[in-house]
């Protein structure tokens, strides 16, 4: 049988343990993903026993103190620390999170494993090479397209139809969802996974929006749409509760009922 | 030193900053045939701008009449009458056609029966000249800022806008006096860049990060502040430090005013409902200096809530569940992730929190930035431009009002660009840069990725931001003020003593905080500087010494240099303009400042 190995130099080996200081409260051991691209060596697991008592709630308190107080090069993104700009999204825990939305009590075990977003170049430590996902992004031309002549005012849109923008526009493009589905992982150069459909979907559904049939000509294709199978993950761990899957699902639909 | 070398760029217009500001900017450059470069260091959608949620201020008068005069009244008024009245003229009849702008792009705008964009009550914001509360406020439920960003950013990529993301700009290349481009770090290689321009556009946003406790994102650094003071150039007003009443207690996340616009109210371990002897005439919804302030009495006079009785609650729970989740689902889930809070049922732990700078590098309503030359106040600073929290028009005056940002950021965006295209020619010819003009920026760079003292990092922030927090707070005195001059001084000069772990050039965090805590020390000590030395309460700046405003000595803009090798400062002053831009209004004369 085939044997199926990372190559040689993304092998992780253990890294340096970093114990709690002197009279430390409460600790909690956090193992975190290290890739230093300078050094020249294979990524490491890095342990840190950490004073929970002196961290806020959150994974990414546990992050800014470990960076602070523990170990200054660890590297990650991080901005608004209240789940919006979508940048502190890494696998905690074994599963696609906002650091700054993922309380640490809720993690379980005794060891938190932290790493950057799943099968994504790794630039530095938990910073993931995001270039192919907002590409992905732009292709599905996340801009209104009309052609009627703007009015003098605002384009009317009833509250219904403004109602369909919800659960779609909310999207911070933090990448958990793509980063989460297999059939993404496989074919990530040919399937625009999850938070791209979901936009070209936000974008269909639009009311202002007289594009619809050319966006979904650009869809109809075996790979960009139907490589989603319905997995779900991208529900699953979709920080702000979106369900890109059922996103996906209604361009299928609409794309059937224009041939029926 | 380390042998660093360039990769140089040309282009006609540089912006800095990709956010609201920045990406109406870079596209009206776009738009108008100029080569635009726009450079962040974070992803565009990643920019501060996304965490606003009440909504954008427009006198679209969807709601009932409205009239931009009544607009232009109240932000006068909220700024206590340090705003440019030309200037906040060009915002205000300006506004509506922005926000029609925005709607064509796509923001998701919340609608009425009718199918118009809706608009909420926010704080500050009248009718017929400060009668009683007006709808004046665009929203997108509470997530107005984010709507705007991604709508902007798609218009961007519609406009084929280029980018360079994670880049983190170091400093502006001056040449005699001249803004020639901007050096920049690329964070996922590590090489350095020279942006050369005709004309570098700042829309770094604000430096809330120089307090302990602010709504502001981690990445709100004030970096185009830090470099304007670098170049030897002032910055203005900043001791006008905007307090949100209502950050979620503990963790300081944003709970918009339109919380209050939508029939939120504010309480104290009475359970009475203070605003109402504070404001008799708007209560809850009163400009945020004012509110704040309410709430900090309340707690001083022993009527806090909460085991210490240091904060206050804002009530939502008598508002119907259905509009709750129509129109502030954002924030529900906030108090629910960040104060356990369930809204419906009960009230939100909320303190006043850092929140926006109403101070920044001075420009005229153009967006060029000025600087006072001999006796000349308005002297332009060729090559130079500053748009939006960065910038201190000024509009905003002495305290903004709420959902003035927003407009603020895609009017004077627009106003750039519109000025850019006005005074450059597409691919004109650029004199050559020489070292010396960089040679200054890799020489600070350099310093600090080798730096080796005895201060982390992390220490002289934390040190920075309790001295701040402590210091230059929402009520301040003569000796808190000394005191915090006194504890600047100290953390500036400590600068020398850092201690950076991180020696490596791919994405090197620590550095790059580095860089940020430099840049936002400057901006403190002349916030610090800038309150000690204004002898009077406006706006946000209230001066338990000196409660009074002092119009007559002291309706002017405070002008602060910053000597970055010796950390002092130069204080100098810029008259306020008490002028329109057209006879369509008259100058509104100063009045007592009552709600």
């Amino acid at each position: 049988m085939v044997q199926l190995r990372l190559p040689k130099n993304s092998r992780v080996t253990p890294g340096k343990h970093h114990p709690a200081p002197a009279g430390a409260g409460k600790t909690k051991t956090f193992k975190v993903y290290r890739y230093d691209p300078e050094l020249g060596q294979n990524p490491r697991w890095d342990t840190y026993d950490v004073d929970t008592t002196a961290c806020g709630p959150m994974v990414l308190d546990i992050l800014i103190h470990i960076k602070n107080y523990m170990d200054p090069t660890l590297t990650f993104r991080r901005s608004c620390r209240e789940g919006i700009c979508g940048s502190c999204a890494m696998v905690i825990d074994g599963r696609n999170a906002l650091a700054c939305l993922q309380g640490h009590a809720e993690c379980k075990g005794d060891k938190i494993m932290i790493g950057p977003l799943p099968h994504m170049p790794v630039v530095k430590d938990l910073v993931p090479d995001l270039t192919l996902f907002y590409a992905q992004y732009a292709s599905v031309e996340p801009w209104l397209h009309t052609e009627t002549p703007e009015p003098q005012k605002e384009w009317k849109q009833t509250p219904e139809d403004r109602a369909k923008l919800d659960g779609l526009y909310e999207c911070i493009l933090c990448a958990c969802c793509s980063t989460s589905c297999p059939s993404y992982w496989w074919n990530q150069e040919k399937y625009l996974g999850p938070a791209a459909l979901l936009h070209a979907y936000r974008w269909i559904i639009d009311s202002r929006d007289e594009a619809t049939g050319a966006r979904l000509d650009e869809l109809e294709d075996p790979f960009k749409l139907y490589r989603c199978h319905t997995i779900m993950n991208c529900a699953q761990v979709c920080p702000k509760g979106l369900n890109p899957a059922k996103a996906i699902a209604e361009v299928k639909k609409m794309l059937v009922d224009r041939v029926v | 030193m380390a042998t660093y070398e360039f990769i140089d760029h040309k282009f006609d217009v540089v912006v800095v900053g990709a956010g609201g500001s920045g990406l109406r900017a870079a596209l009206g450059c776009a738009q108008a045939g100029l080569k635009t470069a726009c450079i962040t260091k974070v992803f565009p959608t990643r920019s501060h701008t996304v965490a606003a949620q009440g909504g954008i201020s427009a006198s679209l008068g969807n709601m009932g009449e409205d009239d931009w005069r009544w607009h232009m009244y109240d932000t006068v008024k909220g700024s206590d009458w340090l705003g440019d009245q030309d200037a906040i003229e060009y915002l205000c009849r300006n506004a509506p056609a922005a926000v029609y702008e925005l709607e064509h792009w796509g923001v998701p705008f919340s609608r009425t029966e009718d199918g118009k964009i809706y608009q909420r009550a926010f704080g500050g914001m009248t009718k017929n000249y400060g009668e009683a509360p007006i709808q004046r406020t665009c929203a997108a439920a509470d997530r107005t800022g984010h709507a705007m960003l991604h709508t902007m950013y798609g218009q961007s990529l519609a406009n084929a806008t280029e980018f360079f993301i994670e880049y983190f700009a170091l400093d502006l290349i001056m040449d005699e006096g001249v803004c020639r481009g901007v050096t920049a770090w690329k964070l996922d290689d590590g090489t350095l860049h020279r942006f050369q321009a005709q004309m570098v556009i700042l829309a770094t946003g604000g430096y809330g990060r120089s307090y302990f406790s602010a709504t502001s994102a981690h990445t709100c650094t004030g970096d185009g502040g830090g470099m304007t003071l670098r170049a030897g150039l002032p910055l203005q007003d900043m001791e006008f430090v905007q307090f949100h009443p209502t950050g979620i207690y503990g963790s300081g996340c944003l709970i918009t005013e339109g919380a209050r616009g939508e029939g939120g109210y504010l309480t104290n371990s009475e359970g009475e409902r203070f605003m109402e002897r504070y404001a008799p005439t708007v209560k809850d919804l009163a400009p945020r200096d004012m509110v704040s302030r309410a709430m900090t009495m309340e707690i001083r006079e022993g009527r806090g809530v909460g085991p210490k009785k240091d904060h206050i609650f804002l009530h939502l729970d008598h508002l119907d569940p259905k509009i709750l989740h129509e129109r502030l689902p954002g924030i529900s889930e906030s108090a629910k992730i960040f104060a356990g809070v369930d809204v419906t049922k009960q009230p939100i732990p909320v303190i006043p929190t850092v929140h926006y700078n109403m101070g920044g590098v001075p420009t005229n309503f153009y967006s060029e930035v000025v600087t006072k030359a001999g006796t000349n106040p308005d002297q332009v600073v060729p090559g130079l431009m500053a748009v939006g929290e960065a910038a201190c028009v000024s509009v905003h005056g002495a305290n903004r009002l709420g959902s003035n940002s927003l407009i603020d950021l895609v009017v004077f965006g627009r106003s750039a660009a519109l000025r850019a295209a006005d005074i450059l020619k597409a691919g004109a010819t650029q004199p050559e840069l020489k070292p010396a003009m960089t040679d200054w920026h890799l020489g600070r760079f350099d310093r600090f990725r080798n730096a080796n003292g005895g201060t982390t990092t992390a220490d002289l922030r934390l040190e920075m931001q309790m001295a701040m927090q402590e210091d230059a707070a929402v009520y301040r005195t003569s000796t808190a003020l000394a005191s915090g001059v006194q504890r600047m001084e100290t953390v500036q000069a400590k600068r020398a003593d850092l201690k950076v772990t991180d020696r490596t050039m791919v994405w090197n965090s620590d550095l790059m905080e580095t860089l940020e805590l430099d840049n936002l020390i400057g901006q403190a000590v002349v916030t610090v500087v800038g309150a000690h030395n204004r002898t009077e309460s406006r706006g946000a700046h209230a001066h338990e010494d000196f409660p009074d405003r002092d119009d007559k000595n002291w309706m002017k803009h405070t002008l602060t240099w910053f000597d970055d090798a010796s950390g002092k400062v130069k204080i100098d002053d810029r008259p306020v303009h008490n002028f329109t831009l057209s006879n369509d209004i008259a100058y509104i004369p100063p009045k007592a400042r009552v709600y």
